[in-house]
């Protein structure tokens, strides 16, 4: 029956080409916009994990009462086994510690007297180590304005923002003057390698990056480091998996008696985040709801559509003695097969794009720069996402509203009466 | 008659009396007792962190109130690190990044080493009876001993606590206790001293204990005394900017 229904598809292709393609156009453009939409809002958090939270990020419980004071006395000890245990338990997500520190930079002429001086907010990031992601997360090749990025232990990186202030160019010394983890005056030179702008706004004007050892030995932490920011393999942040995952964690490695015992903060934890997350989590909702209750829409118009356009065709096949029943479940089949191909088709475009999207992105950068000035994170460069329910959020428009506008125009055999059929046929 | 009962309240007012001295002599004697012409000693500062203790080892060279030289001996993090002040001006040197910093501005408020000291306190050393006007609160007895209770009001303007509240014992002449409070009434640090030992004909503690109250849960600081002398000859050239980096 299902072959017989085929070959009658493809060989008119009034009843098979067009529907098709109308179907696959919108699954691909269902599962595309769904993956983009998702990817933005992913972009904007990772943003703030790359920066800030992390997807997951762990710090002691005194750390965590006090991090606006950035307080490194009371940072994690034994970061290496930390970390190691992490990785065995947790595989999902790749674990990197990270040194916050404030102070001041200081510009010295060549004979080491200060020329210019401003305060500098700086990020130990573990830079040199093997396998590590944090140039790609950073997005510093990109990001690079001039030089090059940190090759050693004492290079440091700053902003251009910063670097056209101070007047600090490429190649030059440059002195980090503040306090160790236990609060001593220190003073470490580093070298600046590069300047960059991550074109966030105002959020690098006083930000240096520097290679965690560097930052370790300047500030004595030997080992020790302000937080561990994980990160998910995919970096697509999971707030319902991060949640778990950060309580489970409490429950079984944190000491609610120790105040230097590890604590876990999901993203949602930070500033303001969680509200983000809830809210653009609903607006996703909304936003994804509302276009694909319009794509429904038109595909069952579609559907509704091509059932009315064959009103004489069925009119005939029930003169020719064919029960309502019959020519009523033929058409739905129809309508399942061509909604199953229209949506594997369109599934299979728009995660083709919404992949590329993934890997390639689309560039705002222009537009961006535009907002420089505003205090707004924003990426600049818009990822989309591919996620295991774009796999199948197009059968509901593709296969399940097409299947319903056929049903509906279908209902329209039921009500006609024979006696009329050949009457309506002869006009 | 009215006339000499004026001019007898006046005189009680104007000389404040407390045993036998008057408020100014008090704090006059305590000036003395603290600061000198020069002096040279070595000293340990013990930090109380929130997780351990550290000890800092130093020696300094202290001209008047207007030149300190100081080098740290240990440990070796800090070894070869110096800070010289000359009138209102301070400077570090750091051998690790072998540059010559001037402290100025909200720097001076940072702590001496993560200390409950800041470079602030270490700056005011002009004498007490220049800078605050003093009342006497009364006399208490602790562990023993007699002592004044002393109210310091700042009579300049800019110091870092405009009010301090002394416990002095009146035979050392020593605040063995103060409060130091900021304009609004808050306080801000607290510090002791014991060891009481005379050094050259004059009193003079071999510990002090420095508690910054601003800092949550801080444990304090201890500065022990290990050598003392008092007004020996210091060449000027000790306090050279140019010897910072040698």
């Amino acid at each position: 029956m299902i072959k017989f229904l085929t070959k009658g598809l493809l060989r008119d292709r009034s009843r098979s080409l067009f529907p098709v393609l109308v179907i696959t156009l919108t699954v691909a453009l269902v599962v595309f916009a769904i993956g983009f939409m998702r990817g933005t809002m992913n972009s904007l958090f990772l943003d703030t994990a790359v920066i800030l939270t992390g997807h997951e990020k762990i710090v002691t419980r005194a750390y965590n009462e006090e991090s606006q004071l950035m307080p490194n006395d009371l940072a994690l000890l034994d970061v290496d086994q930390l970390i190691d245990s992490l990785e065995q338990d947790y595989p999902d997500f790749f674990w990197t510690p990270r040194i916050t520190f404030a102070g001041l930079l200081d510009a010295p002429d060549e004979n080491g007297e200060t020329i210019a001086q401003g305060p500098v907010i700086a990020f130990g990031i573990d830079f040199l180590s093997h396998g590590s992601r944090q140039v790609e997360i950073w997005e510093l090749e990109r990001s690079l304005v001039s030089g090059s990025l940190p090759e050693n232990r004492d290079d440091a990186l700053i902003s251009s923002k910063m670097a056209d202030q101070l007047n600090i160019r490429a190649g030059e010394s440059v002195t980090f003057i503040g306090s160790t983890m236990d609060n001593a005056f220190t003073t470490y030179n580093f070298n600046v390698s590069g300047t960059f702008n991550l074109r966030k706004g105002q959020t690098d004007k006083q930000m240096m990056l520097v290679d965690l050892s560097g930052a370790r030995l300047a500030l004595d932490m030997e080992n020790a480091a302000s937080a561990i920011f994980g990160f998910t393999h995919s970096l697509y942040y999971d707030d319902e998996a991060a949640v778990n995952l950060r309580d489970q964690y409490n429950k079984t490695e944190s000491d609610s008696l120790d105040v230097f015992s590890p604590f876990m903060l999901a993203l949602r934890d930070g500033n303001q985040m969680g509200q983000m997350v809830d809210i653009s989590g609903a607006m996703l909702a909304i936003m994804g709801g509302i276009f694909l209750v319009v794509v429904m829409v038109v595909l069952w118009n579609m559907g509704l559509m091509n059932g009315l356009r064959r009103y004489g065709e069925v009119g005939l096949r029930l003169a020719m003695g064919e029960s309502k029943g019959q020519v009523y479940r033929s058409m739905i089949s129809e309508a399942v097969i061509i909604g199953l191909a229209g949506t594997v088709i369109g599934t299979g475009i728009g995660l083709s794009l919404t992949y590329y999207v993934q890997e390639n992105g689309i560039d705002y950068t222009k537009g961006m720069e535009a907002l420089s000035n505003s205090s707004m994170v924003m990426p600049n460069i818009f990822y989309a996402q591919v996620t295991p329910d774009l796999f199948y959020i197009g059968f509901i428009p593709g296969v399940f509203a097409t299947v319903l506008g056929t049903m509906l125009a279908g209902l329209a055999i039921y009500k006609r009466e024979m006696a009329q059929l050949f009457k309506e046929l002869e006009t | 008659m009215s006339k000499i009962i004026i001019i007898f309240l006046s005189f009680t007012f104007l000389f404040a009396q407390a045993d036998d001295m008057s408020v100014k002599d008090i704090i006059e004697a305590m000036d003395n007792n603290l600061n000198a012409k020069s002096r040279i000693l070595t000293s340990k500062m013990i930090v109380h962190g929130r997780r351990s203790s550290r000890t800092i080892e130093s020696k300094n060279w202290v001209v008047g109130i207007d030149k300190a030289f100081t080098k740290y001996l240990s440990p070796p993090r800090e070894e070869g690190t110096i800070m010289l002040k000359d009138g209102d001006k301070l400077w570090t040197y750091s051998p690790q990044s072998d540059r010559v910093i001037q402290i100025s501005g909200h720097m001076l408020r940072q702590s001496v080493m993560g200390s409950d000291m800041s470079y602030n306190d270490m700056m005011e050393d002009r004498p007490l009876v220049e800078l605050y006007e003093a009342t006497l609160e009364g006399s208490v007895e602790i562990d023993g001993r007699d002592h004044w209770i002393m109210l310091l009001e700042a009579k300049v303007k800019g110091l870092s606590y405009p009010m301090r509240r002394a416990w002095i014992d009146k035979k050392y002449l020593l605040p063995m206790k103060e409060e130091l409070y900021a304009k609004s009434g808050k306080l801000l640090k607290t510090s002791t001293m014991d060891g009481i030992k005379k050094v050259q004909g004059r009193w003079f503690p071999s510990r002090f204990i420095y508690k910054d109250e601003l800092k949550r849960n801080s444990k304090g600081t201890e500065w022990l005394i290990d050598e003392i002398a008092f007004d020996i000859d210091i060449p000027e050239s000790r306090f050279s900017k140019a010897l910072l980096r040698k």
